[in-house]
């Protein structure tokens, strides 16, 4: 949960994030990504003090916001969310980034990973909305902060 | 469900319209398996549409004209029995014996066997090229003959076409007369009575309706009897009409529609009664006097007549359906209602048509020069409808007769108007009124069917109450209903493509075209919501929309991120992400060379090889970051993109065509492959798949693609419209004995129009079933050029030829493109770990999540690196 709102709020406000703190690693440069069409990104977290690699799919909006959600499936299991489409969606009067999957057409919300359309799918057992991560574009770098207690 | 005890036995004898719906019905309601079913047919073929026996000439397939679903007859306790005709009833014993000399027992009999074609006394009626007009048999006979004439006229010295007459001009003889016509051969109607379609209009309407029947150029004789048939002396065919006012007439072939005789010699002959003018005689409940015998449709006489018409037949079905579970049913008496299905002559009769009713009234409109006859009758007071009829225009016809009994509100005169000119209130059907009569399905029922089990669209509501499905004419009136009920309900019939577009895939497309505009931005700000940024709906179909009215390369620019990810990088994904790629093979040509070029590259990259459905092959299992490399190899071999990932043109399929085969009357192949090159790449609401076979023989299955074409000794006949999938249908027939040259502008026409105003995701079938007017716009649109737009689609598809480039040459030699099959922005030179496959049958497939899981053995394909 508290994974969710960090992201939600790095999302609204990108450089809000302590871009020096200590987990932050960059990625690429922000010239890298085309607007609004995902590329995926293979970094590396420490889990229970073992390096893992964690593929991300990143995003850049036509307004130059990065968001980074997990680039598996949550249907499928496939590692292909960075190919699917990004969008906006009316809810509750905002116009929210999406992502949809270019399997089933789950359509995911950028900011928070919240499921907002399940095209009649059920996510596979483990899985729910995309995990998310906090983005700052430092420089014209693309930063993401690693959430060092994800399991 | 278990059964106790062993299943009664119903022995169904003809397998006719009714025959089907007592089956239909029984096997719906009778849930505990109660009875068993054996139906004998004496036609070869299953249970078909006889209303619709004219539509055979357009459709020529009788498979089309079966009724129902097939299903019922693979039912295990229903057996159909075809080309087998029963010869005798024993209802003493409870048997019937069939041609084969087979005894069969019986718990219930019911006899369906309908009516045949009345032959009148008049001499030569047995002359070669005499036709009666009944079943499918007899249609097909009557086109060979046809055929046969036209063949021989074109022989002789001179150039004549066929002559044809009908004898009968009620609703069958009017439906043959243009049957013939349709098929380019002249018609005369001879009709014994005063006026056309005697028994059901007035003299009036009659007067009408033969200004429109002379107006389709067809002759009409009344009050004439035929003397004799004379046969040519040349041919000994029929020759000659002689009438019986010393007149003749020359023909070269004769319908008889004088009517119907029961089918009641079977019944006769087992003693059962049978009534003054024929037909089997029974009570309300359709029970003969013998027990254990039921007789319904044509051959029952029931209230002391035998009815001509589907829609009784078929209450009587559902009265035997139910009195054999224990209902108590009754005939409620039958609606006589009828409407003449000729294309382009509107007449329809319902109810008291000639003001039988003591003290009735009668209003008569009629324009003359319209060709429009209208009458209401009334009762005395001018407000309880009685009946009606109407020749010319009948557009009030589907809502007016389901009111017969009822008070019409405002003053009657007001329903006879043309349309437009107002006053006709706007009618509410009382619950119980019948809308459509074939199937008997109240106003209420298909209201019910909005309000109660959520069907939002006509198709939906005719698949929940049948409404609809026989003889279509109650269909307008449905759609009213419908639309009324969606109303009432607040639901709004949207169009809009997704939330970001109000307007329909086809208003966009036009908007864009007239606008001119080119990219989404754009567009999303002018036409869509404002400050959105659309979704995978609206951005893909902006791709497309763009594709034809703003060609340029797939991955240009800002269209790139509107792509599915299968156009974004040009392959089709799978479920595990990886993707499959399939070059082109035009028309399921490939050289040898090719093949074994493709062999060589499926084989170092490791890909799962399959043939397609369309002529050509598919590689499985290649990662995004292979595709440019596989690519460079097969452009070097002279593939290029197959487009088999795209909304566009998939394959024109082919048979091989008269270069090899001997049947072969003009060279498919070559059809095939110019057709494939002309329209590869265009992009389109849904997929387009195309076939040619080389005759008739059809074996490339061309009617089940979007466009098939059949050749032909003169050209090529064009068919459009089909489709496999999970709704097959089979293309109709667009135009006939084109030569190629017309053939194509033809079908450029035809695919651009789809291209224009087709919905998202809409194939051509359901395209053609929502355009007003159907495939007779289609052809309006495409030969007539009834829109005038036909330079214009002609010059569009001419641009998109010339524009065409392969995307997949296109993409390799721009280093900006080949950046987005990178597979990681961050580590380009790694791949996904996650895709891993297992052998089967000698090649590869994904492993399972169990199978991952339990570490089962991963192949490693040649130049696949596994990681476990
Ligand atoms: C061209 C045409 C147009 C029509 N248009 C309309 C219309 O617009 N509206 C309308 O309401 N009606 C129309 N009709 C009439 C309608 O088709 C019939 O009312 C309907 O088919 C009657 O159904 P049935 O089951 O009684 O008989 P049928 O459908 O005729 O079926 C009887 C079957 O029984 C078989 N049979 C007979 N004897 C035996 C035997 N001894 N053993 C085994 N099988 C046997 C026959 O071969 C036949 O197949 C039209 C008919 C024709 C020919
Ligand atoms: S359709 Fe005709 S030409 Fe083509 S293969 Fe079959 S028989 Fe031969």
């Amino acid at each position: 949960m508290s994974t969710l709102s960090a992201a939600a709020e790095a999302a609204t406000d990108a450089t809000a994030v302590d871009a020096t703190a200590v987990g932050h690693q960059d990625v690429c440069l922000l010239t890298d990504l085309t607007p609004e069409r995902g590329a995926a990104a293979l970094l590396t977290e420490t889990v229970d003090g073992e390096p893992r690699r964690t593929q991300i799919a990143l995003v850049r909006t036509v307004g130059d916001l990065v968001l980074a959600v997990q680039h598996r499936d949550p249907v499928t299991g496939a590692n292909v969310m960075a190919r699917g489409l990004v969008g906006t969606r009316l809810v509750d009067g905002e116009e929210v980034p999406t992502l949809a999957s270019p399997l089933h057409k789950q359509v995911y919300d950028l900011r928070t990973g919240a499921c907002l359309d399940a095209a009649g799918k059920e996510p596979l057992p483990g899985e729910g909305g995309l995990r998310t991560w906090p983005v700052a574009v430092v420089d014209g770098v693309v930063r993401v902060l690693l959430d060092e207690s994800a399991s | 469900m278990p059964q106790d005890t062993e299943p009664r036995h119903l022995v169904v004898i003809g397998g006719g319209m009714t025959a089907h719906r007592l089956v239909e019905a029984l096997r719906a309601r009778d849930t505990a398996g109660s009875w068993r079913i054996s139906v004998y047919a004496d036609e070869p073929r299953r249970p078909y549409d006889r209303v619709a026996l004219t539509s055979y000439f357009s459709k020529r397939d009788p498979e089309e004209l079966s009724l129902g679903d097939d299903a019922l007859w693979h039912d295990e306790l229903v057996t159909l029995h075809t080309g087998t005709p029963v010869t005798a009833i024993d209802t003493a014993a409870r048997t019937v014996t069939d041609d084969l000399g087979r005894v069969t027992p019986y718990d219930e009999l019911v006899l369906a066997t309908g009516s045949s074609a009345a032959v009148p006394p008049i001499p030569g009626a047995d002359l070669p090229g005499v036709f009666v007009y009944r079943t499918i048999d007899d249609v097909a006979a009557l086109r060979g003959w046809v055929a046969e004439r036209e063949q021989a006229g074109r022989g002789a010295s001179y150039d004549r076409p066929v002559r044809g007459a009908v004898i009968g001009g009620g609703l069958l003889g009017l439906e043959a007369a243009g049957a013939l016509r349709a098929l380019g051969a002249q018609a005369t109607v001879i009709q014994f009575g005063s006026h056309l379609m005697n028994a059901q209009i007035d003299l009036g309407g009659g007067e009408a309706l033969k200004r429109l029947i002379n107006g389709m150029e067809v002759g009409v004789r009344v009050g004439t009897a035929t003397k004799a048939m004379v046969p040519s002396r040349r041919t000994g065919h029929v020759g000659r009409l002689d009438f019986t006012d010393g007149t003749r007439l020359d023909v070269d072939v004769v319908v008889l529609a004088t009517g119907i005789r029961p089918r009641d010699e079977l019944a006769r002959a087992a003693g059962l009664t049978v009534g003054e003018r024929g037909g089997v005689v029974v009570d309300d409940t359709c029970a003969t006097a013998v027990p254990h015998v039921w007789a319904i449709g044509e051959v029952a006489c029931i209230q002391g007549s035998c009815v001509g018409l589907v829609a009784p037949g078929y209450a009587m079905a559902e009265i035997v359906a139910d009195r054999l579970l224990g209902g108590a049913a009754t005939y409620p008496g039958a609606d006589t209602a009828t409407k003449l299905k000729l294309s382009g002559v509107d007449v329809a009769s319902f109810g008291d048509a000639f003001a039988r009713t003591e003290r009735s009234m009668e209003i008569v409109w009629a324009d003359p020069v319209a060709g429009v006859y209208k009458k209401l009758v009334m009762s005395d007071d001018a407000r309880t409808l009685l009946g009606g009829v109407f020749v010319g225009d009948a557009s009030a016809y589907a809502s007016l007769r389901p009111m017969v009994g009822a008070e019409l509100p405002g003053d009657p005169s007001a329903y006879l108007l043309p349309e437009g000119t107002g006053g006709a209130p706007d009618l509410e059907l009382p619950e119980s009124a019948t809308v459509c009569s074939c199937n008997n399905v109240s106003a209420g029922e298909v209201r019910a069917a909005v309000t109660e089990h959520a069907c939002t669209d006509i198709g939906a509501v005719k698949a929940c109450t049948k409404a609809g499905t026989s003889c279509g004419s109650c269909l307008p009136l449905v759609k009213k209903l419908v639309g009324t009920e969606l109303e009432r309900l607040g639901i709004s019939v949207s169009t809009a493509l997704c939330e970001h577009f109000a307007l329909s895939r086809a208003q966009l497309y036009d908007a864009v075209r007239l606008a001119g505009t080119r990219t989404f931005s754009e567009i999303v700000e002018r036409f869509g919501r404002t400050g959105s940024r659309g979704c995978d709906i609206c951005r893909p179909v902006v791709a497309s929309i763009l594709a034809t009215t703003a060609p340029a390369h797939v991955l240009e620019g800002e269209r790139a991120s509107l792509q599915d990810t299968n156009d974004h990088v040009m392959a089709n994904i799978q479920k595990d992400g990886s993707y499959s790629v399939v070059p082109r093979m035009a028309g399921g040509e490939v050289t040898p060379a090719g093949l074994i070029a493709i062999g060589e590259v499926a084989r170092d990259y490791g890909l799962y090889t399959k043939i397609t459905g369309g002529q050509r092959v598919d590689m499985f299992g290649a990662r995004m970051e292979q595709l440019p490399e596989i690519w460079a190899r097969l452009i070097e071999a002279g593939f290029e993109s197959g487009h088999a990932y795209g909304k566009s043109l998939r394959t024109v399929k082919s048979c091989v065509g008269s270069t090899w085969c001997r049947f072969g009357v003009q060279d498919s192949v070559a059809l095939a492959v110019l057709l494939e090159l002309r329209y590869r790449g265009l992009r389109s609401p849904h997929k387009i798949k195309l076939g040619v076979s080389g005759c008739a023989r059809e074996c490339a299955e061309a009617r089940g693609k979007d466009v098939g074409v059949i050749a032909t000794d003169n050209g090529w006949n064009v068919y459009v419209g089909g489709n496999g999938g999970f709704t097959p249908r089979h293309a109709q027939l667009l135009a006939e004995d084109l030569d190629t040259d017309t053939l194509i502008r033809v079908i450029d026409r035809f695919l651009l129009y789809y291209v224009r105003t087709a919905d998202r995701l809409q194939r051509t079938a359901p395209w053609m079933e929502d355009l007003e007017g159907g495939l007779e716009t289609v052809r309006a649109v495409v030969l007539e050029d009834s829109l005038g737009i036909a330079a214009d689609l002609d010059a569009e598809m001419d641009a998109h030829v010339a524009n065409y480039v392969d995307e997949w040459k296109a993409t390799l030699e721009d280093p900006e493109k080949l950046r987005k099959f990178a597979p990681f922005v961050n580590a380009p030179g790694e791949s996904d770990p996650d895709l891993q496959y297992v052998p089967v049958r000698g090649q590869i497939r994904p492993a399972t999540a169990e199978e991952r899981r339990a570490g089962a053995v991963l192949v490693a394909p040649a130049t696949l690196e596994v990681r476990s």
